[in-house]
């Protein structure tokens, strides 16, 4: 029998030794590419800041924090709250927001409409769908650019037609940001979206109709419920990156109209205040955090059984 | 019979789907009927024969291209399928997977705009009617294919329409569940007294349910009547061949006057034979005869002669196949009795006797 124990107590070992070996790619992935950075990045919002940029190591100090929310007069070190980066955290939420509001209206019809297709068009159109994914972020955003500029498309032909007398100012403000964003992040919320409805069972919704549902209440009572799933996953898509979004508030909403990722950069290069861009990066990781758990406990409370 | 009214009437219907490729499919051709009011009318037919098809056009899923479908008289064309009095027990039920037993049968009350009272008593006697009261707060998914089936009767009678679909509502289920819900299903029908559309491909099915039936095949309704009329006089040949099991008799015309004729056979047997109505027969015809409706008898007794080539025992009854003189195989089928007969041998020769009006001259 001890004999025995031994073997399987070998076995067993040696099974758990050969998993630990074949997942130790990924863990490696996940320490120095996620783990590992992010604590630096802790570390240093807990650092005092170096004159030239970067931080005075092991020199502790909650400078950084403090100066997320507060501002201390130069002359007279009176204390008051830090205005400039609530206005722009502020916009930040409600920007991504409203992006992802957007996205989900124009998204919807759009998923829905693929979703009908039959089977050989529907790919063609998926197709179409990530088109836009194959040119540089940076590039569609020029090009978003060269159509609301003061003398671009939308301007100079509202002009020639009459309906202007002087060019409407659309680039620098936060609709041109949000446009932006809804712009490039309409494929991240259609795709899950359509996922979802590729799998709607579409006699339920003759089952609806036979059952005296208008088209609204069809799409209210049975269609929103049922593709809840798709919505929950394309507005966490949109949400994430529209919150911490950067080239396009820096290329549409110009210097004025900055967001989270354009304060954090300014911290870490211009300002050089390294512990407040790490702090401000860790706050803009507990929002998505919080967002995240809210969303996800109202829809498992309100769509519990199914899915 | 007492005369009627009309629930439903299609009047010349035809309905063209746009097919693969080019071509054009003719789902309903032509297509003319009337339904009674308070009856289980069913529309029965191989798959692909439109009786679906039909179904739907009445639903308002699906518009004619031709024709119109009237209810109680009035045409229901311009009207979207949430506005028609008419609800549906979907194939595969289609019930809400998000919501309870009790939601998905208080839907229609609800979007009818009911107040709450009302669409909860509503459901406390529905889901009495199909006897699921425990179930109430279940949710779909968790219980089972009969009980999904209860719920889905018990979803569409619970806004009280005019007319109910059935669209093959008993095809998932098995066996014995199936003959349980077909007893059930005639007594929901008796109690409501709502007109029941039901579309099957199992004759069995429209045979013990159906006060009135109709055949259906490649667009077109061939035959309607009460089971009896379908099963004893079949008037096309793909009525006889669709529903039970019969023999065909080639012969031709000797005369023919008032739903009667005397037709020749190839061994030059005369027998007489009942005629559809309104055809009046001539040349040469096809004949059916059910196989229980003819008897086994001595070489002299009977109108038929042949060689018995073939006996088979199938516990209730047993099946004689006779190679008739003139050429042609025919079945007779008989009951065993505790007594018995004595079975005459394989390969001697037998007479067969037609019961009077067995024998029915087909539309061909």
């Amino acid at each position: 029998m001890p004999v025995a124990q031994q073997v399987a107590d070998n076995a067993r070992r040696n099974d758990i030794r050969s998993r630990w070996l074949l997942s130790a790619p990924a863990l490696v992935v996940i320490f120095f590419a996620a783990i590992g950075p992010l604590f630096i990045v802790l570390m240093y919002s807990f650092m005092a800041k170096g004159d030239y940029g970067d931080v005075k190591y092991w020199q502790w100090s909650l400078d950084g924090w403090f100066n997320v929310f507060f501002e201390r007069d130069i002359f007279d070190d009176t204390v008051t709250l830090a205005d400039a980066h609530l206005t722009i955290l502020w916009r930040s939420i409600k920007l991504a927001f409203m992006t992802t509001v957007a996205t989900l209206i124009f998204g919807f019809p759009t998923a829905y409409f693929i979703a009908t297709r039959p089977e050989r068009t529907r790919e063609l159109w998926l197709f179409l769908i990530t088109i836009p994914f194959w040119t540089n972020l940076l590039i569609r955003t020029f090009a978003i650019q060269e159509v609301i500029r003061n003398e671009g498309i939308v301007n100079t032909l509202l002009l020639k037609l009459g309906v202007i007398d002087r060019p409407i100012q659309l680039m620098f403000t936060d609709f041109a940001i949000m446009l932006g964003m809804v712009y490039i992040y309409l494929p991240l919320m259609v795709l899950p979206l359509f996922s979802s409805m590729e799998r709607l069972d579409f006699r339920l919704i003759e089952a609806g109709y036979d059952l005296y549902a208008s088209k609204f209440q069809v799409l209210r009572r049975i269609i929103v419920p049922l593709v809840k799933p798709g919505i929950i996953a394309g507005s966490i898509l949109v949400f994430i990156p529209s919150l911490g979004a950067y080239v396009t508030p820096r290329v549409l909403g110009g210097g004025k109209n900055m967001m989270l990722g354009n304060l954090i950069d300014l911290q870490f290069g211009q300002g050089r205040n390294w512990p407040l861009g790490s702090a401000l990066s860790i706050t803009l990781m507990a929002i998505v955090m919080v967002a995240l758990l809210v969303y996800v406990r109202n829809a498992s409370k309100s769509g519990a059984g199914h899915g | 019979m007492a005369v009627s009214q009309s629930a439903i009437e299609a009047r010349r219907v035809t309905k063209l789907f746009q097919g693969a490729g080019q071509d054009t499919v003719r789902a309903l051709d032509d297509v003319s009927v009337t339904i009674r009011e308070n009856e289980f009318f069913t529309l029965l037919g191989p798959s692909g024969c439109g009786k679906t098809t039909l179904l739907r056009l009445i639903a308002g899923f699906d518009f004619p291209t031709e024709g119109e479908i009237l209810l109680h008289g009035q045409d229901i064309a311009p009207l979207p399928p949430f506005k028609r009095p008419v609800n549906t027990v979907f194939q595969n039920y289609a019930l809400f997977p998000h919501m309870t037993v009790a939601q998905n049968i208080g839907f229609g009350l609800e979007m009818l705009g009911k107040p709450r009272a009302e669409t909860e008593a509503r459901v406390s006697e529905m889901l009495k009617l199909v006897r699921m009261e425990e179930l109430r707060n279940r949710k779909t998914s968790q219980i089972s294919g009969g009980q999904q089936q209860r719920v889905a009767l018990a979803r569409a009678l619970a806004p009280a329409p005019k007319v109910l679909l059935l669209d093959e509502p008993l095809s998932a289920l098995d066996y014995k569940l199936r003959k349980d819900m077909q007893i059930e299903l005639k007594r929901l029908q008796h109690e409501t007294g709502i007109t029941f559309i039901f579309v099957t491909h199992d004759q069995e099915e429209a045979l013990t349910m159906s006060d009135r039936i109709a055949v259906m095949s490649k667009g077109k309704i061939l035959q309607v009547g009460s089971p009896h009329e379908i099963y004893d006089h079949p008037s096309e040949r793909f009525v006889a061949n669709f529903i039970g099991e019969t023999n065909f008799l080639q012969g031709e015309v000797e005369r023919a006057a008032k739903g009667l004729a005397k037709v020749k056979l190839a061994s030059g047997v005369l027998l007489d034979a009942s005629v559809p109505a309104s055809m009046v027969p001539t040349g040469k015809v096809t004949i059916v005869i059910r196989p229980e409706h003819a008897q086994l008898t001595s070489e002299k007794a009977g109108v038929l002669k042949g060689v018995l080539e073939n006996v088979v025992y199938f516990g209730t009854d047993t099946h004689f196949h006779v190679e008739l003189d003139g050429g042609g195989e025919f079945t007779v089928r008989q009951q065993n009795t505790r007594t018995g007969g004595t079975v005459p041998d394989r390969g001697s020769r037998v007479g067969i006797a037609v019961s009077g009006d067995a024998a029915q001259v087909l539309r061909d």
